[in-house]
């Protein structure tokens, strides 16, 4: 058997790279980090015919191989094989419609001469086009094995999959690819040969890629974050940067312009095109979804289905998650003698499995969607609409689907922000997401207002329940962008990076690639944030249940978290909570609308069911030491207000450890939140209290 | 076609020119060409979005959509 090779896919965003490689590999895709960053690696096998195995690499989709930060520099260190076993060959996924742009990419990669194959994929759409493409001139100019593929449809798999094969078997060139300026190619020399002296590559192709690419990446001020480049080089390629500066050459502007100059001479060579104007059919959907008014209807329609989807389909499977938990909590109950182990098992372990299990719903239903507009299209189109909106708090168009999602869920939505380019943009829309008012949140809501409120309670026309929802909801979405705003001038300060988006013409998405996408998001997780969801909730119900004591019903009082509780009180009391609704809240960590179970404990309430009208009571009936009565309506807005701005939630921290890579931003995330929440509940329950409002 | 110099957030919908440079910050204008919008490149200003901003251009083949801070600093003639 032969050794263990690697194959790189490599492709623009859009150019269906995830598709074709999950349509090569089937099912197998394994995922981990790349070296230092938190960026997938996606690898599969690929049995060759031989019986021998290739491990088929997924590059992130990128448009060129420059790089500012960590996360885009894996693409060369990839390519190059630094840090990395180096790949015996690429395959290079290009839109056929677009060969003008995508043989960019091909240009940079074939430069380090490392065997290419072109997957020139969506040759369907592009002969329906009226694009024809010589595809054995297209091989003969770049040296590549040239393939047309349809990746949705499976089609051209077999061919391409031998083509990687032969590629794999080639031994990569050294020959120079490309024709440079005369200054550049002299700067590439030399750049070339001090990178070969100092040992970092060995082959002359790859170390004259690289230099390019020293060339085009490296700050001039040092403000990158590179790594890996020996102190010597780097100082080296700024001295050659500066000599071309002061020649009044732009290097970055000669790398580029050269290699586009090839682009153009191979796409004037081989690609003939019908007279008559392309994409129609997108122009003429464009010009309604992104018209002001039609654009706008069909945006909140859309917007809407999302919307009301996740809220309203996900419930009934939510419902069988928790009443199946239930269960199976009763039957391990009856089965096993009780003790500590079974305690352990029923209320954190299981309890813990059914906390994760329950957002695969609405993580799946999101996807699905996220899918079906990006898959179609639709979802550069809204960041298009709204991208001026978003861009006033500093956001980006592609933050507002998964700001929309908040609205349901958080977690679903951190995940979401995936569809984001740029790393700052994407931390920025984690770290404020948290604060859109998330379902969790709607039991404490409805708790809180029905205890402190009446029935019947009015402010003018409106039910004081109605006004206080739509209040919070509102304090949700102006927190949520504010908090954009101010974060976007301090933590996360910069230029923000450009929009660069690409409207792919509208196509009808499959279903097969549709569910593979929401599976493997549903996966990641399970597995990614699922576990810290499982500590967690066996750590909470720890807290919440030990150390016991004999005496039932006291339980809690004498608990980590009562105790707790009780320590915290003179910090919440300013707020208008006692040490019980302090236990409430600590509880609320393992999931909000636990809030009302916790309390329903806390005040010895046998299951709250029927509406907690029991809890209610109680809470009512509840006062301070000295007689006061605890849920005032001031306490009870003080509460909600509260709820709305604290980052209540294990889950949130998880998945945004998970997507961060990093416990530095969920930590963050966590302390900006409660400080906020802490500050505005104070405000309120001062100042309401001074002004003597709602006291009774 | 006109062979005036100006800015390609100025062309009107529908109006084509080509590029003649590309200014602004190093990363922004390095992004820009590596995406396509390099000296010599034919440009078509498609539409421009319900608020004003962004911009849909065409070019090789294919539409992409960037802010007028960006169009601002590419020149075309």
């Amino acid at each position: 058997m032969t050794p263990r090779r690697t194959v790189l896919v490599a492709g623009n965003p859009n150019s269906g790279k995830s598709t074709l490689f999950n349509a090569l590999t089937g099912a197998r895709a394994h995922v981990a980090n790349y070296p230092g960053v938190t960026i997938d690696r996606v690898a599969a096998p690929l049995t060759a015919r031989d019986g021998s195995t290739i491990d088929l690499v997924d590059l992130p989709g990128t448009y060129g191989l420059s790089a500012r930060s960590r996360e885009e520099q894996i693409a060369v260190d990839a390519l190059l094989g630094r840090d990395l076993p180096a790949p015996q060959a690429v395959v290079v996924v290009v839109d056929a419609a677009a060969l003008g742009r995508a043989l960019f990419l091909v240009i940079e990669i074939l430069a380090t001469g490392v065997p290419v194959v072109v997957a020139l994929n969506m040759s369907d759409e592009a002969a329906r086009d009226g694009i024809v493409i010589d595809i054995a001139r297209l091989a003969a100019m770049t040296g590549a094995e040239v393939v047309p593929t349809v990746a949705t449809r499976g089609e051209g798999l077999a061919a391409l999959g031998a083509a990687i094969e032969r590629a794999a078997a080639k031994p990569p060139t050294d020959a120079p690819f490309l024709e440079r300026p005369a200054g550049l190619t002299i700067d590439i020399a030399e750049l070339e040969a001090a990178i070969l002296a100092e040992g970092v590559l060995d082959r002359p192709g790859a170390a004259r890629a690289w230099a390019c690419w020293l060339l085009l990446s490296l700050d001039d001020n040092g403000d990158d974050d590179l790594a890996g480049i020996p102190p010597g080089l780097r100082a080296r390629t700024l001295a050659i940067r500066r000599r071309a500066a002061e020649a009044g050459r732009n290097v970055d502007l000669e790398i580029i312009s050269s290699s586009y100059r090839r682009v153009d001479a191979i796409v004037a060579a081989v690609v003939r095109r019908a007279p008559e104007e392309r994409r129609r059919l997108t122009d003429r959907i464009d010009s309604v979804l992104t018209h002001g008014l039609y654009g706008g209807a069909v945006f909140a329609l859309v917007m809407m289905v999302v919307f009301q989807a996740l809220f309203t389909w996900s419930e009934p499977a939510i419902a069988l998650i928790e009443s199946g938990v239930t269960g199976v909590q009763a039957l391990a109950a009856a089965a096993l003698p009780p003790g500590p182990l079974t305690r352990l098992l029923i209320d954190g372990v299981i309890a813990g499995v059914g906390n994760v299990v329950v957002f695969v719903p609405q993580i799946g239903l999101l996807f699905l969607f996220i899918g079906l507009l990006e898959d179609s299209g639709y979802l550069a189109r809204v960041a298009f609409v709204i991208d001026r909106l978003m861009r006033s708090v500093g956001l980006n168009g592609r933050a507002f689907v998964p700001m929309l999602s908040g609205f349901s869920c958080a977690v679903p939505a951190v995940m979401a922000t995936r569809t984001i380019e740029s790393r700052t943009d994407r931390l920025l829309t984690m770290l404020v997401l948290p604060l859109m008012s998330c379902s969790a949140r709607l039991p404490v809501y409805v708790l809180i207002t029905a205890t402190v409120f009446a029935p019947g309670t009015r402010f003018g026309l409106l039910s004081a329940g109605a006004v206080l929802l739509f209040s919070m909801y509102m304090l949700s979405v102006v927190a949520a962008l504010t908090a954009a705003a101010v974060l976007r001038r301090t933590v996360l300060k910069g230029p923000g990076a450009p929009l660069v988006l690409e409207l792919p013409p509208y196509r009808l998405p499959a279903p097969r690639v549709l569910l593979a996408n929401a599976w493997q998001r549903v996966r990641a997780f399970l597995v990614g944030a699922g576990t810290v969801i499982l500590a967690l909730t066996i750590v909470l119900w720890a807290l919440l249940s030990y150390p016991r004591v004999p005496a039932a019903g006291d339980q809690l009082r004498h608990s980590f978290a009562g105790r707790l509780g009780h320590v915290i009180e003179p910090a919440i009391e300013p707020l208008g909570f006692d040490w019980r609704i302090g236990v409430g809240v600590i509880g609320a960590f393992a999931a909000r609308e636990v809030f009302v179970s916790t309390l329903a404990i806390v005040f010895d309430i046998e299951s709250g069911e029927e509406g907690n009208e029991p809890l209610r009571e109680a809470l009512r009936a509840a006062t301070w030491p000295d007689g006061r009565p605890l849920m005032t309506p001031l306490a009870g807005v003080s509460l909600m207000v509260f709820f709305v701005l604290a980052c209540q939630c294990m889950s949130t921290i998880a998945v945004v450890r998970r997507e961060s890579g990093t416990w530095r931003w969920p930590l963050f995330m966590f302390a900006y939140m409660t400080v906020l929440a802490y500050g505005a509940s104070l405000v309120v329950y001062q100042a309401g209290a001074r002004l003597g409002w709602g006291l009774s | 076609m006109t062979k005036k110099p100006g800015s390609l957030a100025a062309l009107p919908v529908g109006g084509m020119a080509v590029i003649s440079r590309v200014r602004g910050q190093r990363a922004v204008v390095r992004r820009l060409l590596e995406i396509g919008l390099v000296p010599g490149t034919e440009v078509t200003l498609r539409r421009v979005a319900p608020m004003g901003d962004p911009i849909e251009l065409k070019l090789r083949n294919f539409a992409l959509s960037i802010r007028r801070a960006e169009a601002l600093g590419i020149d075309v003639e």
